[in-house]
């Protein structure tokens, strides 16, 4: 697979930028002409690790959060959100629904709503160094698409 | 995000405009339990017209509100959920046990 464009952004942990990166992220995926339930999609998983990173990884302090974007030729997106915060000691439990540290002003539904609005996901974290996580997702081809 | 309440023959109503996410969450939580707790109501309706778009945030809003209602021996509905909002809502469960119309009117 081929590159065809990316994008990298840095913010800083605050809440005010959780709607600016989905948007960025959303204004990202649009050259591939994808269909308004596509951008739900994508805006709801890039705002669920975007989100994580601020509420999780830096709980009492304001870090950075790196996130990039690949578009490859046979029209996946790619949307990587990384944060050198406090990282996840046990990744299957972090991931199960309705799983959540963050007591009742959480959900625990992040990483299920990730994982079944794109095609792929994948969490790597360590503890004390941070987590990055992974998504992908193939948008339909219409008629009359030109990338 | 832009709240605004009615209370009125038991039941409360809230507005929602803008997107329910956790930067606006905290906010929208504390208004409508603040509401309940000072008009006590019987039936409480989240009016989801105005919402743009909300993520896992916004399920903890809503089963919140639902356990103090629960408190009160009374009801949540949930209206005019989008499309997007709708998607988010399914992944919860939360229509099993929460009411959940659309009302064009
Ligand atoms: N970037 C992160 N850094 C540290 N911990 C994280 C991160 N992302 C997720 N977690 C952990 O995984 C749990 C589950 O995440 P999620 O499914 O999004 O639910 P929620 O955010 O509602 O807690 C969180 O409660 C937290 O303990
Ligand atoms: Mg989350």
């Amino acid at each position: 697979m081929k590159t065809v464009n990316y994008i990298k952004i840095e913010i800083p942990s605050k809440s005010t930028n959780e709607g600016l990166a989905r948007s960025i992220a959303a204004c990202f995926a649009a050259q591939l002409d994808p269909t308004l339930e596509e951008i739900g999609d994508i805006k709801t998983a890039v705002s669920e690790a975007v989100t994580n990173s601020i509420v999780h990884a830096y709980p009492d302090e304001i870090g950075k959060i790196s996130i990039r974007g690949r578009i490859f030729d046979d029209n996946t997106l790619e949307i990587v959100v990384q944060d050198w915060g406090r990282g996840i000691k046990d990744i299957e439990q972090a991931m199960e629904p309705m799983f959540t540290t963050g007591g009742d002003d959480r959900s625990g539904m992040g990483f299920t709503i990730m994982e079944s609005f794109m095609d792929k996901l994948k969490v790597k974290s360590a503890e004390g160094k941070g987590t990055t996580v992974t998504m992908r997702r193939r948008l339909s081809f219409r008629t009359g698409t030109k990338r | 995000m832009k709240i605004t309440t009615e209370f009125r023959r038991g039941r409360l109503t809230v507005w929602l405009h803008g997107e329910l996410d956790h930067h606006a969450a905290k906010e929208v939580i504390g208004t409508i339990c603040d509401e309940i707790d000072e008009c006590l109501p019987s039936s409480c309706i989240l009016d989801f017209k105005g919402v743009g778009f909300m993520d896992s945030s916004g399920i903890a809003v809503i089963l919140k509100t639902y356990k103090r209602m629960r408190e009160l021996n009374g009801s949540l509905l949930i209206l005019n959920a989008s499309k997007q909002v709708m998607r988010v809502l399914e992944m919860s469960g939360i229509g099993k046990f929460i009411g959940m119309e659309e009302i064009n009117a």
